[in-house]
């Protein structure tokens, strides 16, 4: 053991993480799988690293990658929001609504759809921190719940109707890069400022890690349990709206299954279920393995249900090496 | 046990016998070509500093790990090393410091997991529950089969533990700090049952850092350091500073580093606690630069009564006043905001976020912000701080807190509680799982911290500490302080007296 006064650490430690997230992702299969993939696909499918093709990706690829965001911070706390999906619906269809029937202008629509997702979000963590629901049981209900009041709402019926301008969410460019993938861009770093550098993130960290010692310690937790889930449920409304410009309506029937794709996306991505680990940027790269395939295999020409097996095969593969990687780390730290 | 302990080199087959067994981790070499003979009936206790290889060495035995050279033999026969299931057919078992039970099942279940009576995938459970009578009689525990293990006290449950090893006819008994857990008066009932199994032939192989314990049931004693065996004798052939010497290497010269000052004024007043099942109007009060112990038998109140007096578990009814004004404590962030720190028995589960950094551990309890952000250069800093003035042994301070050895865990958590500004300071067995060199580098912080004026609780089941660590001692029983000794009152069966009420007390002046 060193006497702790040399300068052994020096100016090159990492400040940007409280978990050392370079050393994550470095380990993560999915990074390598990303490049691998990327390669390949540009080698066998000419279309495929084509800049409309790439941004194409990005579009298709913001929904889960915004809820994404939300889904790891739960994810970290050691909970888990099952609810997204639907949640993601509702705003969408609310959203729409308020813009074709009520006349607010885009803007206020889009926030109406956030405001939809967040309220759906904070029921999910009071019924989590303050109730004592386990977070698998608040947000499955949560799932039905959301999903049979969309389908009252609009009698299972899409609604259309919303302005032109509101198209711009989902549809527009800023030069040549597609709106979407600049809301991706935007989304991921509040996601990773939240996580590294204010207190919600780190307590989240440590709630997952041990709740008793963020009690202890002084951490108020059920205000910031609530507090990721209505974030979670926020950017699910994100989602849902952008999903919602895309196809032009608000469609009841949206993002059914979607939140396994998200949660997918998260584990690949590094995040452990048991709380205390993941990274944004994991679970973005999670987000693009999935976006990829699908989109690869598209160019390929091979189907729907083989992708879905392909995805699955991931997910083993990337928890696999992921704990694989970790225990030899961790042979190697403590040796 | 002395008697049982027949030990003549030659003429007795040893039980099991080790053969320069050495066993190398990457960059380290945890145990070094160690030989030595354990002989049925007798009790075999291995002291060492924390690291010196003790707990490598009984796995080994176990086989839970492969040596990576050398022979072990167990009743003459070589051991292969094909895990547990093997070593349980040699009788050879392990009891962990952390139990291998299932708490949901009952205790009957838990001593035949893995061999149940009964065949064709079927249990015969009424024979399961007969033959865990039997068992439970034989280690002297008195709790029905039926009852879920989840039910019963630490000390129960080791007694289990150690029937399942009954239950599988082990010859050879493996103990990891058996009494780390464990009352006073706990240890001697497990130090009776240990007496009549070994007294059937049974070898008992003891791991400890306690001086007490070591003279009081072994026979002889191996001490290890860094790995290697630096000497086997009889218990008998060696008094407490030879071992202690022998373990740590040099001269311990006062394990129990206590100046005793004049106290200060009153900072910590509480008043007429209650809770429903766990405290009965009780109170204490400390004074600047003062340590005040806490003794009783486990669930006598003390944990509980600390943890009423941060919020952890709030008092119904009572007051606490800190520096003379009074404060409400309904939950840990009141009692952080009004001054208190509490350092909690088990570390492990509740007072660190182990796969977290040392950094945001320490930094936990009062984040460094710097425009409406964490601060991460403070952050550092702050870590860097604290490692450098409680020595905190780290290489980085971005390190898991799981990597750190018990000492370091505790000062982490230490840091974490000064940094909120602590002036009146809980410490519930702090001491526990520690080694001699560091319980004695903690008891001198512990003086140093009452010196600077703070206020501090000490809580420990092992009376040497708080006798020579306090400048005053409350007796807790069932909820009530029902004693109090200054030091030129303190003896040992006074304190037991006042713990399980056999006569002789005299209540806390109020």
């Amino acid at each position: 053991m060193s006497s702790g006064t040399e300068a052994e650490t020096g100016g090159r430690q990492r400040l940007w993480s409280p978990v050392r997230v370079s050393g994550a992702v470095s380990r993560l299969a999915a990074a390598g799988a990303l490049i691998v993939i990327f390669v390949v696909l540009s080698f066998v499918a000419p279309s495929f690293l084509t800049a409309d093709n790439l941004f194409n990706l990005g579009s298709q690829t913001s929904v889960k990658a915004v809820m994404a965001v939300g889904v790891t911070l739960v994810i970290i706390t050691g909970g888990i929001d099952l609810s997204v999906g639907s949640v993601a619906a509702l705003s969408g269809v609310v959203g729409v609504l308020l813009m074709a029937e009520h006349g607010l202008n885009p803007l206020l629509g889009v926030l109406g759809g956030l405001a939809v997702g967040a309220t759906a979000g904070l029921v999910n963590g009071l019924l989590v921190s303050r109730v004592g629901l386990p977070p698998f049981i608040a947000t499955l209900g949560m799932l039905s719940v959301a999903r049979g009041v969309v389908l009252i709402t609009t009698g299972a019926v899409a609604v259309f109707g919303a302005p032109d301008s509101f198209r711009v969410l989902g549809q527009g460019v800023l030069g040549p890069v597609p709106v979407p993938v600049l809301l991706i861009v935007f989304v991921a770093l509040a996601g990773h400022v939240i996580l590294t550098r204010t207190r919600l993130g780190r307590y989240a960290y440590v709630l997952g890690s041990n709740p008793e010692a963020a009690r202890l310690s002084g951490v108020a937790v059920s205000r910031h349990i609530t507090a990721v889930y209505v974030l979670s449920g926020m950017f699910a409304g994100l989602g849902g709206m952008i999903a919602a410009s895309r196809i032009n309506s608000g469609q009841p029937n949206f993002g059914e299954g979607l939140e396994l794709d998200v949660i997918a996306a998260v584990v690949i991505g590094g995040a452990s279920l048991f709380g205390g680990r993941g990274t944004i940027l994991g679970s973005l790269i999670g987000a693009f393995l999935v976006a990829v395939i699908r989109n690869g295999a598209v160019q390929l020409g091979i189907g729907t249900f083989y992708q879905n097996v392909l995805i699955g095969l991931i997910i083993w593969l990337a928890v696999w090496w992921d704990r694989y990687q970790r225990r030899k780390f961790n042979n190697e730290e403590t040796g | 046990m002395g008697e049982f302990a027949q030990v003549g080199e030659s003429e007795v087959e040893p039980l099991a016998r080790l053969t320069e067994v050495s066993k190398r981790f990457p960059g380290v070499n945890a145990v070094t070509e160690v030989s030595l003979d354990i002989f049925g009936g007798e009790v075999h206790v291995f002291a060492g500093e924390n690291g010196a290889g003790k707990s490598t060495l009984m796995k080994i035995l176990a086989q839970v790990d492969r040596p990576t050279s050398g022979r072990v033999e167990v009743a003459g026969a070589p051991v292969t090393h094909r895990g547990p299931a093997e070593a349980r057919r040699l009788g050879v078992a392990m009891v962990h410091q952390e139990f291998a039970l299932a708490p949901d099942l009952t205790v009957a279940e838990n001593l035949f997991i893995g061999q149940e009576p009964g065949g064709f995938g079927w249990i015969r459970r009424g024979r399961e529950r007969a033959l865990a009578r039997e068992l439970l009689r034989r280690v002297g525990l008195g709790v029905r089969e039926t009852r879920a293990v989840r039910s019963l006290s630490t000390a129960e449950q080791q007694r289990v533990e150690i029937a399942k090893a009954l239950a599988v006819d082990a010859r050879l008994l493996i103990l990891d700090e058996p009494t780390a857990s464990l009352t006073e008066r706990e240890s001697r009932e497990l130090f009776t049952v240990l007496g009549e199994l070994t007294a059937q032939g049974m070898a008992v192989c003891y791991i400890s850092h306690r001086l007490d314990e070591i003279f009081a049931i072994g026979d002889r004693v191996t001490v290890l350091r860094d790995g290697s065996v630096v000497t086997t004798v009889p218990v008998g052939g060696m008094d407490e500073s030879a071992l202690v010497r022998s373990m740590v290497g040099r001269e311990v010269d006062d394990l129990y580093p206590r100046t005793f000052r004049e106290p200060g004024p009153v900072r910590l007043e509480a008043r007429g606690l209650e809770r429903p099942g766990a405290l009965r109007h009780a109170g204490l009060t400390v004074r600047a630069g003062e340590i005040v112990g806490l003794a009783g038998l486990v669930g006598a109140g003390r944990t509980e009564l600390a943890r009423s007096v941060f919020g952890a578990e709030p008092a119904t009814a009572g007051s606490i006043r800190l520096d003379g004004r009074p404060v409400r404590i309904r939950r840990p962030r009141d009692a952080i905001a009004a001054g208190i720190g509490y350092l909690t028995e088990s570390r492990k589960s509740d007072g660190l976020a182990l796969q977290l950094g040392v950094d945001v551990n320490i930094t936990l309890g009062r984040l460094p912000m710097r425009g409406g952000l964490i601060d991460l250069r403070g952050q550092r800093r702050v870590a860097e701080h604290y490692r450098e003035s409680l020595g905190i042994r780290v290489p980085r301070v971005d390190r898991a807190v799981s990597l750190l050895s018990g000492g370091n865990q505790q000062k982490v958590v230490l840091a974490r509680i000064l940094r909120t500004g602590a002036e009146v300071l809980l410490f519930d067995e702090p001491g526990r799982g520690m080694d001699v060199a560091a319980k004695s580098e903690m008891f001198q912080q512990l003086d140093q911290l009452a010196a600077e004026g703070r206020a501090i609780v000490l809580i420990s089941s092992y009376l040497p500490e708080l006798m020579n660590m306090c400048d005053r001692i409350l007796v807790l029983r069932a909820g009530r302080v029902v004693g109090e000794l200054e030091r030129e009152e303190y003896s040992e069966q006074r304190i037991v007296a006042l713990a399980t009420g056999a006569g002789g007390e005299h209540e806390q002046r109020d």
